[in-house]
């Protein structure tokens, strides 16, 4: 073969990356991601390939059936681009290793970003921008915004291009311990975040009164005692000293709310999480369970049960 | 509303609606899609605050397996649009938000039908592929992923057709043991996410976390962020400490027992 080797540069590779930030564009029930993973590889395959037949044979194998997580596809792609480029430069490699390869990794691979992903990375850096932008603070969606996007994209090119340097042999990378262990600590690190987010943000407040104590005087401020000028507002203030000091009323009322944060704070937030999970398990539609939590918030409040 | 702060809204929707199926920017994400409509209108605070309550109850939302998840997009994007519409008032927030789930379902065929015509649209890309044009791809792609756009951004111009007043009307005349009723649904529904993110990483390894978590979150002091160090630093001593029993092995009978945390303890 006399002539010269076609490589694809790291201008090419990356035209690629960008192309598949769309990969799931055109999504379908058939092939599901297939369009967009012909989509992405396009600036190689008008690379490598200049003849219309050769470049109509390799737009039909990645029209194949293709599904994994949209980040977990870079990986794939770079190994894919490693054998066109193979391919193209004359190896031997048919239809059926190509297709082989892809099936092979993408089931792992959306096994590993699912959980890293959809649920550790976005429910914490989601969950700690929204924490912000609940007080009306506009770093919250900007935090939110530029980390998720910068991990997202290092994550995509540098895995990439991995897949495109390794090969084929990428797949024993994956097996090996090192991905396995991010997903085990990113499953640890968003448990733990998980705790946090239902103690503080999952809100039920029962409102009955559990017991209501007259208190003996002395414990209270003595409101009709107070001088008529306004050094009687130090005074009040200095008495309660911020809820430390002095009772605001006669009477001491303790709500079943109350009872339930001296057990420990967030006691019913987490039951009923807890409650919503054994649901889930039972296949009652997350939809439904959401539909039927506002019944109970609207009918709780009526009857007196609950409050905001 | 000013025909500019319209049309932006419009885009807006539009993007939400590209990356409710393409999960990449996440403009979809209520924290990003509120605060954006609040920035063109004029609303932006009240908006990012409704974006953030609206995030907490779409956290665990996601489109993975059998478990269909409600749609991120077109519930953000018309909740952002009745909130302005009614003048942003922090006392429709609760509102704003109930009324985002039942549009989450109904984006949910929205998307269905999408994906639906997709169909028919990769199977004119296998056609162009088979005369090896690679611009039709392109061009299909293209108008796939418009479609997707135009899904969230259609109902947005219906709804910004609706005069304000007329939301402001319908607000305003839902009785407050409904409206506080929905606040406190509200409130719970959070749970509802949670417990989905949950129940697909949760086993055995790594309950503990989550008690000490659960724990720590009552100490008020300390921020999300502090927490998250302490969550990534357990963690990461977790690792290391299990990484240590296994290749400790050699010195000692201890080393395989498949317990880190006791062969730590009996070495002391």
């Amino acid at each position: 073969m006399a002539e010269k080797k076609i490589t694809l540069t790291k201008r090419d590779r990356w035209s690629v990356c960008w192309r598949s930030t769309f990969l799931q564009g055109s999504w379908n029930y058939e092939r599901m991601q297939n369009g967009g993973y012909a989509f992405s590889l396009i600036p190689a395959i008008k690379k490598l390939y200049t003849k219309k037949e050769d470049r109509a044979e390799a737009l039909k194998r990645h029209l194949e059936f293709f599904n994994t997580h949209p980040y977990l596809a870079s990986p794939i792609i770079g190994v894919t681009l490693a054998l066109e480029e193979d391919k193209a430069n004359g190896t031997e490699i048919d239809n059926a290793t190509l297709s082989g390869v892809k099936v092979g990794m993408m089931g792992p691979l959306a096994g590993v970003g699912d959980p890293v992903f959809w649920y550790t990375a976005r429910p914490i850096i989601a969950g700690l921008g929204a924490s912000l932008a609940i007080s009306g603070n506009i770093l919250g969606p900007i935090l939110f915004f530029v980390l998720w996007n910068a991990m997202r994209i290092a994550f995509m090119w540098y895995t990439q291009e991995f897949g495109y340097r390794t090969g084929t042999k990428i797949t024993d990378d994956v097996s090996g311990g090192l991905l396995q262990k991010v997903t085990r600590g990113a499953a640890m690190m968003g448990m733990f975040v998980l705790g946090t987010l239902i103690e503080r943000w999952v809100t039920i407040n029962f409102t009955p009164v559990v017991s209501k104590v007259k208190q003996s005087s002395g414990a209270y401020i003595n409101w009709s005692k107070l001088p008529n000028n306004p050094t009687a507002i130090r005074t009040v203030l200095q008495e309660w000293d911020m809820g430390n000091g002095l009772s605001l009323t006669k009477y001491k009322t303790t709500t079943l709310q109350d009872n339930l944060d001296s057990l420990i704070p967030g006691l019913a937030a987490l039951l009923l999480t807890l409650f919503c999970m054994w649901l889930l398990k039972k296949k009652v539609s997350p939809i439904v369970i959401i539909l039927g939590l506002f019944v109970v918030g609207i009918l709780g409040h009526v009857i007196g049960l609950l409050g905001a | 509303m000013s025909a500019i702060s319209m049309i932006l809204v419009v885009i807006v929707a539009f993007l939400a609606g590209m990356e409710g199926i393409l999960d990449e920017f996440e403009f979809h994400q209520p924290l990003v899609a509120c605060t954006l409509i609040g920035l063109v209108t004029g609303h932006l605070i009240p908006c990012v605050m409704l974006g953030g309550s609206l995030q907490m109850i779409a956290l665990g939302w996601a489109n993975i397996g059998a478990a269909v998840a409600p749609d991120a997009a077109l519930a953000s994007v018309a909740s952002a649009i009745i909130f302005v519409q009614s003048g942003a008032a922090s006392k429709d927030m609760g509102t704003a938000t109930a009324i985002a789930i039942p549009l989450a379902v109904a984006g949910l065929f929205l998307t269905m039908i999408v994906r639906t015509i997709s169909v028919a649209i990769i199977h004119i890309m296998d056609k162009e592929a088979e005369k090896g044009n690679l611009r039709a791809i392109d061009m299909w792609q293209i108008i796939a992923i418009c479609l997707q756009g135009l899904r969230i951004a259609l109902p947005a111009i219906a709804l910004l057709i609706i005069p304000a007043s007329k939301v402001q009307a319908f607000l305003s005349s839902m009785p407050s043991w409904l409206t506080d009723g929905m606040t406190i649904g509200g409130g719970m529904v959070v749970a509802v996410g949670y417990a989905m993110v949950i129940n697909m990483i949760a086993n055995r390894e790594v309950w503990p976390f989550f008690a000490i978590g659960f724990v720590l979150a009552a100490v008020s002091d300390l921020t999300l962020i502090a927490i998250g160090t302490l969550g990534l630093a357990f963690t990461l001593i977790y690792l290391e400490l299990e990484s240590k029993a296994n290749n400790g092995g050699g010195n000692g009978g201890n080393g395989g027992s498949g317990d880190p945390l006791g062969d730590i303890l009996n070495d002391y």
